[in-house]
């Protein structure tokens, strides 16, 4: 028996948007959790005073200062290296085996999970190169891991732009590196900036990493080569610890509220950037 | 006509494969100078190869080999080092109207602003100059920064071939300039073309073997890669000198 198209097309209907306003739920449902369970902790002084006694008492921040620095040394290192790779990759190298193994190798790197990096940048950063616990070996560390997702994301941003605006470009005198930055880059950019804030988002959540290479030292950081924890390292202590709980979900909320200005800001400044080139 | 004109580009029999299989074969064909030479043939002929090969554009395929030479008022393509420079005195009008995504000043001044900062006026007279020239003029001039992809597919092509002009090139290639649009708009089209010839050679691949009876001094027919033959237009379609020629400009085939 034949189920007529209207039904399965009702039924399709009923389920995708069920399995839409799932995902809508849980992200809700999660992220209200922690507001709720730590916004009430948060005030002025939580965000503006030193870590005191473990976490019990006092503010988050040294850590938010780490979390700064630490997105800021990994993103300033991977997202420059990453976009250079993916611009090599899609505009620089013909397709054959050497660009399959490239990718090969870029997808498996961005499978590996992160505490293959931490254990990768203690030995290589924190040991062998001796910058300690620090955070610039934390920095270079994350930069590893979110290097592939950003020359990925970079490189199908690239490989989207029409294949015309090349030949366009190419055929007005335009030399290899003028089509890259005029005829594909410019287009390319919400691509290219959306897999620099998935870098930048997976860079404040990470804590294997930085446990393993940026240590968890409490105090205010004063260079890049002290010791220093992220709030996400802070969160875990505090929780897994049982330090206070309330401080951890404060700390939680912070971080949250980060992530999503961050999100915010960057769309935002996306959205402008782009309506700005159609209007122009 | 032809003989006593001084030939603008002279191929001389070139060869074009991609991979193993062959594009162009033995190719010699001479375009003068303020000529519009017509390329027809079915499709496959190897028209756009050849285009590709004269402005050296077939170097970003991969497994292109080119064989034989194209020169340039005397001078071999392939031994002029700075292929852009190439790219500027041998403009390209493409069969699809592709307008970049931005304004229609900025389109123009795209192939300029690659080797120059432009002062204000200058800039101004150049957009002017180039939109006038390929026809566009009237429709534009008030709303320069629009967008050029709000235009309709007519008026992006003439806004191409303006983009063209703009880098001040000596010969312009149109690679089917009228497939995707409608009569009106073909009409400007060729008019603009018919203009342009006294200050550019042009070579116009066209499937519409009506445009070129319309628009080309000489016309020339490609089939399966070689070139059967070349003559004045009136002569190709009226009396050619091959019988695939007068089969194809009947519409017997292709």
């Amino acid at each position: 028996m034949r189920i007529p198209p209207s039904i399965t097309q009702k039924i399709a209907k009923i389920s995708l948007t069920l399995a839409c306003a799932s995902a809508v739920a849980a992200l809700v449902f999660v992220i209200g959790f922690v507001l709720v369970g730590g916004l009430k902790h948060v005030t002025w002084a939580f965000l503006t005073e030193p870590i005191l006694d473990m976490g019990r008492a006092g503010g988050i921040l040294p850590a938010i200062v780490g979390t700064i620095l630490m997105v800021f040394v990994a993103i300033g290192i991977a997202a420059p290296l990453g976009i250079a790779s993916a611009i090599y990759l899609a505009e620089y190298t013909q397709e054959g085996k050497v660009t399959q193994t490239i990718r090969f190798g870029i997808n498996c790197l961005a499978g590996v999970p992160s505490i293959i990096f931490g254990l990768f940048g203690f030995i290589l950063f924190v040991v062998m190169l001796g910058f300690g616990w620090s955070i610039i070996s934390g920095g270079l560390s994350l930069a590893a891991m979110v290097l592939p997702t950003i020359i990925r994301t970079a490189e199908e941003a690239m490989r989207a732009v029409p294949r015309n605006y090349r030949d366009v470009a190419a055929s007005l005198g335009a030399t290899r590196w003028q089509v890259v930055t005029r005829a594909v880059l410019p287009y390319a950019l919400p691509g290219v900036l959306t897999g620099v804030i998935l870098g930048i988002g997976r860079s404040i959540e990470e804590t294997a990493v930085v446990i393993f290479t940026a240590g968890s030292a409490v105090q205010m950081p004063r260079s890049l080569f002290d010791s220093a924890r992220t709030m996400s390292v802070h969160f875990y202590i505090l929780a897994r610890e049982g330090i206070s709980n309330d401080n951890a979900y404060a700390t939680a909320a912070v971080l949250i509220c980060t992530i999503l200005v961050i999100n915010i800001t960057a769309y935002t400044m996306m959205h402008r950037l782009m309506r700005g080139r159609r209007a122009a | 006509m032809t003989a006593r004109m001084k030939n603008k580009i002279e191929i001389l029999d070139l060869s074009v494969r991609f991979g193993d299989a062959v594009a162009l074969q033995g190719v010699t064909l001479n375009i003068a100078e303020n000529e519009i030479l017509s390329i027809i043939g079915p499709a496959n002929s190897g028209k756009s190869t050849l285009l590709m090969a004269i402005n050296r554009m077939i170097e970003r395929v991969t497994n292109a080999t080119v064989e034989g030479s194209v020169l340039l008022g005397g001078q071999d393509v392939a031994a002029i080092r700075d292929v852009q420079e190439l790219r500027r005195r041998i403009g390209m009008v493409y069969a699809m109207p592709i307008p970049l995504p931005m304004s229609i000043r900025d389109n123009i001044l795209f192939g300029p602003r690659l080797v120059r900062r432009l002062r204000k006026s200058a800039s101004d007279d150049l957009v002017e100059q180039t939109l006038v020239a390929s026809y566009l003029w009237d429709e534009v001039k008030d709303r320069l920064d629009s967008s050029a992809v709000k235009l309709s597919g007519g008026q992006q092509q003439r806004l191409c071939i303006a983009r063209t002009l703009a880098v001040g090139p000596e010969v312009i290639m149109f690679d089917e300039p009228c497939s995707g649009l409608d009569p009106i708009s073909t009409a400007k089209v060729e008019e603009a073309m018919k203009e342009l010839k006294a200050r550019h050679t042009l070579i116009l691949v066209t499937n519409n073997t009506k445009q070129a009876a319309r628009v080309g001094d000489r016309t020339a027919f490609l089939l399966m890669g070689k070139l059967i033959e070349v003559d004045d237009t009136n002569k190709i379609f009226t009396a050619p000198g091959d019988k695939r020629t007068e089969d194809y400009v009947t519409g017997k085939f292709g």
